[in-house]
């Protein structure tokens, strides 16, 4: 039975492609909030659209999606977070963009306004901006607790955020995150854009996502205007993606290894990670792959000398990595500090519906390609390798894992590469539609959800990066662990803050 | 272990030549660096990164300087974890904002003398995300800016040359 059946809906919009979306009321809404609260089905995205509020959800098996959208009445909706708290942060952000309100939300603080905009709700209704509270954080009461402030500024070369801990000794208590910092306005920019100008915007949601983020655009601008995607374009874009998954698994298994003063795990990687972006640009034209994948296709073909690059590369990487695995493997110091370390309760992930390495480690088998899939995913063979530990060193050998897997998807890739067109017209349909496209980033699934007007430009296009089911499970990991591990745990996760806060 | 120590001994070294100063950049700087820093500092300079709202591509590339391919620490330049140890402030991104008080903090921590190079075509004057309700503009629209790098994200190499012509410059 398909997802929408379970729940009570009407007006069935005729333009919302590959998935359905369809208008609740009260009784509909209700019911999904039920399916969540129960874990029947998990929470993809709860999103502004004024006057409506849209909320994607996922079947259980992964297989199935549908939008469920809700009229506000007096700029209000009934709370998704009362009952299920994955929903608390998106609701928040709804208000601070929109001026929707979340009626018996249990967090009513700002979350991306730090009250530092000359506007309010920049979505919405647009009022001028009002002088805002301090922030409360969350209470953490005993003897002996003590606070500890790091951020938005951080020691290395990371983006910028706000930890607070509450302390006793060396052991945390509590970590309440403030984030926001990074908020640049996208879906402010992105609306009324050209699919063109539209696409540059989303492939700098979060620079390290490129390729994930222009794809899954890419699929929702396509789904809404039918377009259909040449054969070789359709296998470029996945060459792309699992160059960069390998680029960033490559990055994280060493940084993650440097926060435990394993330097020279990090060198290593290092190196591994700057033949794969070399080959990137040799056979595309740029290290991070930016701007390659448009609506229609990929702007250019890979270079004539392509796939001997990566040929190179991959036999590189087959004749280092391995050894680099054993190291990992057989270092005791090493292990020491990442296992046990930062454990996500596999009831957490599932609850939060937590993508990537964060949900793979802890028990949930959920990947993107695999399932609701994508082409050209379904032609191709590869494993979702899955644990059941939920620590640090788990997400780690998830990493490892899926550097195998991306190393032979791209032998795959290759050798199945078709030849012909690489892009094709992409025309507007001169009347609204709408489309949905969820791929997988390497740290987890992105979902780009769009509306385009008569003329083809976008109306509203809502991007909703991994991080946001990822970062609140960092808070519930890093309780009772040491402030030292912190931050072992947060490379471990790697969230994104751009991809967040927007 | 000890195979990979070993390779790391029987291979010749990966790095590789330095290039060039950027030439546009050493224009840039005739105009702003003094005599007297040129002499305190010797030749060589202590690196605070801020992303002030960046997408996080150019931290990729300035992370990139760190591995065995550019080795940014053979040019007597590195990356300090506090603004008080440090000379140079590297920016990037659109200044959000968000991101703007804890800039100028940053900023104002810096011992005397500090130069600015904003990293990146947002850096510049908040490319893409110029405009926005919640973007302040470019880094020159809240410190004064020495050296500009430009690129989206700008390579490894060019973020070396640019750096390399500030060496030039101030020691």
């Amino acid at each position: 039975m398909a997802l929408l059946d379970t729940i009570k809906h009407h007006n069935k919009a005729k333009q919302h492609r590959p998935w359905p979306r369809a208008i609740a009321n009260d009784d509909g809404w209700q019911q999904a909030i039920d399916h969540l609260s129960a874990g029947r089905c998990t929470l993809l995205g709860l999103w502004g659209d004024a006057p409506l509020v849209h909320m994607a959800l996922m079947a259980e098996d992964f297989g199935d999606i549908a939008v469920l959208s809700y009229v506000c009445k007096d700029h209000k909706y009934p709370s998704v977070a009362v009952r299920h708290p994955p929903a608390i942060r998106l609701e928040r952000a709804i208000y601070d963009l929109f001026g929707l309100e979340a009626v018996k939300s249990p967090d009513n603080r700002s979350w991306l306004d730090l009250g530092f905009w000359n506007i309010r709700h920049p979505l919405g209704k647009r009022s001028p901006a009002r002088k805002v509270k301090a922030y409360e954080f969350l209470p953490a009461e005993g003897e002996g607790l003590h606070q500890i402030a790091v951020g938005p500024v951080h020691a290395g070369i990371i983006e910028p955020g706000h930890f607070h801990f509450t302390a006793n000794g060396e052991h945390v208590v509590r970590l309440e995150q403030r984030l926001g910092f990074v908020h640049k306005g996208i879906e402010s920019l992105i609306t009324g854009a050209t699919l063109k100008d539209a696409a540059k915007l989303a492939a700098r949601t979060s620079g390290d996502s490129t390729v994930a983020y222009a794809f899954a655009f890419a699929q929702a601008a396509e789904a809404a205007l039918q377009v259909k995607v040449p054969a070789r374009a359709v296998y470029l874009r996945a060459l792309m993606a699992e160059i960069e998954r390998l680029a960033n698994h490559f990055g994280d298994i060493g940084a993650i290894c440097n926060d435990a003063s394993f330097a020279l795990m990090h060198a290593q990687t290092g190196i591994l990670r700057e033949r794969t972006l070399r080959a990137a640009e040799a056979c595309f034209g740029h290290r991070l792959m930016m701007d390659v994948i448009v609506p229609g296709g990929v702007v250019r073909d890979m270079t004539p000398d392509g796939a001997a690059h990566v040929q190179t590369l991959l036999t590189e990487i087959r004749r280092v990595f391995p050894r680099l695995v054993n190291l990992y493997d057989n270092t005791a110091s090493l292990q020491d500090r990442t296992v046990t370390t930062g454990i996500v309760r596999p009831d957490y992930a599932r609850q939060f519906g937590a993508g990537g390495y964060v949900g793979r480690a802890s028990g949930r088998a959920f990947d993107a390609r695999r399932s609701p899939g994508y082409a050209p995913y379904g032609d191709l063979t590869f494993e979702v390798p899955v644990l059941d530990a939920g620590d640090v060193n788990a997400r780690v050998w998830i990493r490892i894992r899926e550097v195998e897997q991306s190393l032979a998807l791209i032998d795959q890739i290759l050798s199945r590469l078709p030849d012909g067109k690489f892009r094709v017209v992409t025309e507007a349909k001169r009347k609204p539609c709408e489309g949905l496209g969820l791929t997988e980033a390497f740290r987890g699934d992105v979902l780009v959800w769009l509306r385009l007007d008569e003329g083809g430009r976008i109306e509203r296009c809502h991007l909703r990066d991994a991080s946001w089911f990822q970062w609140p499970l960092l808070e519930t990991a890093v309780e009772n662990n040491i402030v030292a591990d912190f931050p072992l745990c947060n490379k471990s996760f790697n969230c994104s803050y751009s991809g967040h806060d927007l | 272990m000890r195979d990979t120590l070993f390779e790391g001994f029987t291979h010749g070294p990966l790095t590789e030549l330095p290039p060039a100063p950027d030439e546009a950049g050493l224009a840039e700087l005739a105009r702003s660096v003094n005599r007297a820093a040129r002499a305190r500092l010797g030749r060589s300079l202590s690196i605070r990164h801020v992303d002030a709202g960046s997408c996080n591509g150019c931290e990729l590339e300035l992370h990139a300087l760190s591995n065995a391919f550019y080795d940014l620490e053979r040019f007597g330049l590195r990356f300090v974890a506090s603004p008080r140890h440090a000379d140079v402030l590297t920016v990037s991104g659109p200044v959000t904002k968000n991101m703007r008080v804890a800039l100028l903090r940053t900023y104002s921590a810096m011992p005397d003398p500090k130069w600015v190079v904003a990293i990146g075509t947002c850096a510049a004057d908040g490319g893409l995300f110029a405009g926005s309700y919640a973007v302040e503009g470019g880094v020159k629209d809240v410190l004064p800016v020495d050296l500009h790098i430009q690129g989206c994200p700008p390579s490894p190499t060019a973020i070396l040359k640019g750096l390399i012509a500030l060496l030039e410059h101030v020691t």
